[in-house]
């Protein structure tokens, strides 16, 4: 138990891209789509991961799920190494850890009934349950997350948004997982129904004692619900700190500029957004130096030779040459 | 300046009539920024795309909508096709998809020059060079060959709100113009149409679900629900006090990166079904204020402030 749940470290992704070849024999182009990230998390906490639209984020929560496969790095669970080439070690991972997609609809097989889709997890999980067994564990969880049991034989088209993004949170929970991966899972959903679904997996974490990773790119919603929130821009580690903190003392540049640019709902507050210059460099060739250089105010000569280290301060990391400790 | 009077969109489906939009009307002065603020399915769009004629085919339309003097629900196409553009321009969501794939930049804003003022060649370009400096596209000049897929998201934006400006519209109907884009991008985009409806005077109706958006930028705050009207105000008023229980309901449900609380206030039950005529407020059976009567009868938004469509007084309300 005094093991970290779970720890990820210097974990790259890349994807090659094999139609950009010139010629057979010339090396394809390679997207550099995770740069070494590493952090730790603990039981029972939850880790915010934002950035912007290509930023990652996405990727290295699947990374971990091992629906892509990383290209080095090491990730632990529970204290053990999974090696994503090895089966048995596939067969834990699913077990211990689910995930929730995106887009609540795209995300449920629009043939399967509800029931069937929440059993699906279970017959594979628990093989020793009966057939009613099984439906009465599928229709706890649809009860826990609030689906009607006279709507259990319907299929996802039938539901909303917000009702199918319920269901998929049953299905990820009806493996018993210990961590959840959560992408972007209230953004396709409007604003009156996506608090429901913020609360209802904060509940279900109290409940359950579940470790969540949660990424979004609505910084609101990452403070709500994460005890740390982690930056990243361009597939690399910007910074790491207590959700308070990060949004109170920004160090990172990065994450000064991504704060200010969020707008705030109250007319009266004085929005001076430091607005950043130009768009995100391609992750195909990426930048000697930092990988924010090319957009950060506050860049001095040493950050386009060299890349900036995560260094440690107390429970804050960042990777900044300039930003203060 | 415009004036939209009791308009209803409803669309022609296999299970029935779906009731869009019902009986909303507002006006917009010149010179000003007016938001419609509501979720998915609340309308705001449908208005957007009625007041330049790009409605579905299976829409119906009652109402008005009056500009200057014509009512663009029943002027003939060819009336409202010298208005399109040159008198309303419209910034629409997605800028990848609004944009013609096929089309250099210089043709695609060009096309719009030899429409309605049958500019062609350097005169054109010209025109296209100065709208593309004014949103700030850097390099203007070496990039009017490009293809839209050649732009990042942030600057496809700029090019569909250069081709808006291209003929110095007097409004300029923004739908969701950042809500593709990333918040640093977004930052950059609100500016820039600040910047410019001062520099142009132009009337800006900015339509958006995003109440942080609305505040910085809006002078006047329409709130939407299941196509009604709910509460009408200025955005300052809006923001300090709410007067809807749908508002306030809305406004306690959105995170404050400022303010963290314990938990979201969340509304409660699913967005309305829309297939059904009005009869009573669509915000009723989600409302924690509904009393009986908010079942049975459809509350017409006052006529002074405050504005608001609400059977309760505001004084009862939690």
């Amino acid at each position: 138990m005094s093991h970290p749940m779970l720890t990820v470290s210097d974990l790259e992704v890349r994807f090659s891209l094999t139609q950009s070849k010139k010629w057979p024999w010339s090396i394809p182009s390679v997207v550099h789509a995770v740069n070494g990230v590493s952090f730790t998390l603990e039981r029972g906490k939850t880790l915010g991961i934002v950035g912007e639209s290509g930023c990652g984020k996405s990727t290295l929560v699947r990374a971990i799920a091992g629906l892509v496969k990383p290209a080095s790095g090491v990730v632990t669970l529970d204290g053990e190494e999974i090696d994503y080439h090895a089966t048995a070690d596939l067969a834990r991972l699913r077990r211990t850890v689910q995930m929730i997609f995106q887009d609540p609809v795209a995300s449920l097989n629009p043939r399967m009934t509800v029931l069937e889709i929440v059993s699906e997890p279970i017959s594979v999980f628990f093989p020793e349950l009966s057939k009613d067994e099984r439906n009465l564990k599928a229709q706890a969880m649809l009860d826990r997350v609030g689906i009607p049991r006279r709507n259990m034989n319907r299929y996802p088209h039938e539901f909303s948004g917000g009702q199918c993004q319920r269901i998929g949170i049953a299905r990820a929970l009806a493996a018993e997982p210990q961590v959840l991966l959560c992408d972007e899972p209230v953004s396709a959903l409007d604003v009156s129904i996506q608090a429901q679904v913020v609360n209802l997996l904060k509940e279900l974490q109290d409940d359950m004692g579940l470790t969540l990773v949660f990424v979004a790119h609505d910084l609101g919603v990452v403070r709500h619900i994460s005890d740390d929130i982690l930056v990243m821009y361009l597939g690399g580690m910007m910074e790491r700190a207590p959700a308070s903190d990060l949004v109170l003392a920004p160090r990172h540049p990065y994450t000064k500029a991504l704060l200010s640019a969020v707008p705030v709902p109250d007319p009266n507050a004085k929005l001076t957004p430091e607005i950043l210059d130009g768009d995100l460099p391609s992750p195909i060739a990426l930048p000697t130096g930092c990988l924010f250089q090319s957009r950060c105010p506050s860049r001095i000569d040493r950050c386009a030779a060299q890349r900036p280290d995560l260094t440690q301060d107390g429970d804050r990391f960042k990777a900044c040459f300039v930003a203060p400790t | 300046m415009l004036s939209v009077q009791d308009l209803s969109i409803r669309f022609r489906t296999g299970e029935g009539h779906v009731h869009a939009v019902n009986n909303v009307s507002f006006d917009i002065a010149a010179g000003q920024k007016l938001a419609l603020v509501g979720e998915s399915g609340s309308g705001k769009s449908q208005i957007a795309l009625s007041i330049l004629g790009l409605l579905a085919n299976n829409a119906e339309t009652s109402g008005r909508i009056d500009f200057n003097g014509a009512d663009l629900l029943s002027i003939p196409l060819r009336q409202l096709n010298k208005i399109r553009a040159k008198e309303i321009g419209i910034i629409f969501q997605d800028p990848m998809t609004s944009l013609n794939p096929y089309m250099t930049v210089e043709r695609q804003l060009g096309e719009v020059l030899e429409l309605h003022e049958g500019l062609r060649g350097s005169a054109a370009r010209a025109r296209v060079l100065e709208v593309m400096d004014a949103v700030q596209i850097p390099d203007a000049k070496n990039r009017l060959k490009s293809y839209p897929h050649e732009f990042s998201g942030g600057m496809r934006q700029r090019i569909v709100i250069a081709m808006a400006l291209l003929l110095r519209p007097k409004l300029i109907l923004a739908d969701e113009p950042t809500t593709a884009l990333d918040v640093t991008v977004q930052a950059q985009i609100m500016r820039l149409l600040d910047d410019i409806q001062q520099e142009y005077k132009t009337s800006i109706l900015l339509i958006t679900h995003d109440l942080g958006v609305v505040a910085g930028f809006c002078d006047e705050t329409l709130v939407l629900y299941g196509g009604r009207v709910m509460e009408r105000a200025a955005t300052k008023d809006i923001f300090a006090l709410p007067t809807h229980p749908y508002t306030r309901g809305l406004m306690r449900a959105v995170p404050n990166i400022h303010e963290p609380h314990a938990k979201l206030t969340a509304i409660p039950g699913q967005p309305p079904n829309q297939t059904q005529p009005l009869t009573a407020c669509p915000f009723a059976a989600r409302c924690q204020d509904a009393v009986m009567d908010c079942h049975s009868s459809l509350p017409d938004l006052t006529q002074s402030a405050p504005m608001r469509a609400c059977l309760r007084p505001l004084e009862e309300l939690t």
